[in-house]
């Protein structure tokens, strides 16, 4: 699993579309990752997720390789990955019809 | 090769105790105070306490007597002293009656029938001491560590679950289940998500079990027309860095380890299988914790990133913190660090050899900090509403 150069965050599949921060990020800072450089857009805490490419609204977002949800909107390549921009795909009984 | 082996108790009914506590329970919550009073005055037996066992039907009250007979038929306990009131829809002497077809030595009081509180208390105090005589006689033998259940469990899930604790103790669950003993995966609604992973390593039957399991939960949300991420993930799951159920299920899974998935049982039922075992619990941590204990774990490992002290008064449940700074902050109720992952300073092997020698430790009847400090959370997940 690709550590950045720095030991700052932890993309966790190849594929993944999110790394997991291991320290607070900052803007401006730069995750290196051996196949890309992504720069920090807003402050990321310890434990949180940054977008590591640009995922369209709408798009499903994979961490250990897995869907984790989708994206509420456009995410672009360093942004905070979280609430505020990703729905969950499960457990969204706020979505069903409703039945009386 | 022999397994690895534990000084445990062997009770009458085959299964192997890792405690032998005498435990004083309620039939129903108007007993609690006399079981208060009694523990007070005999602090060498275990108590609980809760707020169910009248006015319930069907698979909710099945359910309640079910736990409550699992919980006191735990091979952690040596004896049960039953307090009921003598009204109670969970009748005191047919609860009774269940907790001794276990195999479980128990002895029941009634209040009505005894005449009142004080007299109760009193009548409880010596019964109580008598039972304490009766299981002091119990020695700890040479038993297998295939003879253990383990209860895993995360509370206060954080962005490092996933990572640190919850895949090193997986290598420790790996490693009981090589070893012959039983592992509970539970907390149901923490597996939607996740549930592929685990039915591509089970039977057809076992996966459907499965599959079913994971619809209930959906069903219920569906049913109340809400999103499960205003309740799970929590908001403390949210501000660790988990945005979605997906992506808490995802690492929680971590927890059961990589072997396959060999049955699915109801709550507080116990397993018939041994190695992977998923039950159907909620993610609430202490009606999960209390389930699989009443389905026979004698031991629990609990990771945790935000720092849950939870603990059992009958079960060793050891701490896992997932981060380093939350350890240091929340020392004394953590028992191991796999925040040592991230900094670097052990494997992840590492870390899951730690948890399993904890296990054994706790079997042989080391201490971890939740039973040190003397919790006793106790909670019966319900699952219909009281009449």
């Amino acid at each position: 699993m690709p550590l950045s150069a720095d030991g700052d965050a932890l993309r966790l599949k190849d594929d993944d579309d999110v790394a997991v921060a291991l320290r607070p990020l900052a803007p401006g800072d730069q995750v290196r990752f051996p196949d890309r450089t992504i720069v920090v857009k807003i402050a990321i805490p310890s434990g949180h997720k940054l977008a590591v490419r640009a995922i369209e609204g709408g798009a499903l977002i994979r961490k250990y390789g897995q869907v984790i949800g989708r994206a509420a909107a456009p995410i672009a390549d360093g942004e905070h990955v979280h609430v505020h921009n990703v729905e969950g795909t499960r457990g969204r009984g706020d979505l069903a019809e409703a039945t009386s | 090769m022999n397994s690895k082996t534990f000084q445990g108790y062997r009770r009458a009914n085959g299964t192997v105790g890792v405690r032998n506590h005498v435990l004083v329970i309620p039939s129903v919550m108007c007993a609690n105070h006399v079981v208060d009073r009694i523990g007070r005055a005999v602090p060498d037996v275990v108590t609980v306490t809760h707020p169910t066992g009248c006015a319930q039907v069907g698979a909710d009250f099945e359910q309640t007597k079910r736990t409550m007979a699992g919980f006191a038929a735990n091979p952690n306990v040596g004896a049960v002293l039953v307090v009921g009131l003598g009204c109670e829809t969970n009748e005191s002497k047919a609860l009774t009656q269940e907790i001794a077809a276990r195999g479980q030595r128990v002895e029941v009081l009634g209040i009505q029938e005894t005449g009142g509180t004080t007299e109760t208390i009193a009548r409880g105090i010596e019964m109580a001491r008598g039972l304490l005589a009766e299981a002091a006689v119990h020695q700890r033998e040479t038993c297998s560590v295939s003879e253990l259940i383990l209860g895993t469990e995360c509370g206060g899930s954080d962005g490092f679950s996933g990572i640190t604790a919850n895949p090193a103790l997986g290598f420790a669950s790996d490693r009981l289940v090589a070893e012959g003993g039983t592992v509970i995966l539970a907390e149901v609604p923490e597996l939607v998500g996740a549930e592929h992973l685990l039915a591509a390593r089970a039977s057809e039957p076992v996966a459907a079990k499965l599959y079913e399991m994971i619809e209930r939960v959906e069903a219920r949300a569906r049913a109340m027309h809400v999103d499960m991420r205003y309740g799970n993930p929590t908001q403390g799951n949210i501000a660790g860095g988990l945005s979605t159920i997906e992506e808490k299920s995802l690492g929680a899974a971590y927890k059961g380890g990589s072997t396959a998935l060999r049955e699915v049982v109801e709550y507080a039922e116990r397993p018939s299988e041994r190695g992977l075992i998923v039950m159907d619990t909620p993610g609430q941590d202490i009606e999960q914790m209390t389930g699989m204990i009443a389905g026979g774990a004698q031991v629990v490992v609990f990771t945790t990133g935000r720092g849950t002290p939870t603990g059992s008064p009958i079960v060793p449940v050891i701490k896992v913190a997932t981060n380093s700074p939350m350890f240091q902050k929340m020392r004394e109720n953590m028992d191991v660090n796999a925040g040592t992952i991230l900094d670097g300073t052990c494997t992840l092997e590492e870390v899951g050899d730690e948890i399993f020698d904890w296990i054994v430790d706790a079997a042989n009847g080391r201490q971890p900090a939740a039973e040190a400090l003397g919790f006793h959370d106790f909670a019966i997940n319900r699952i219909g509403p009281s009449f």
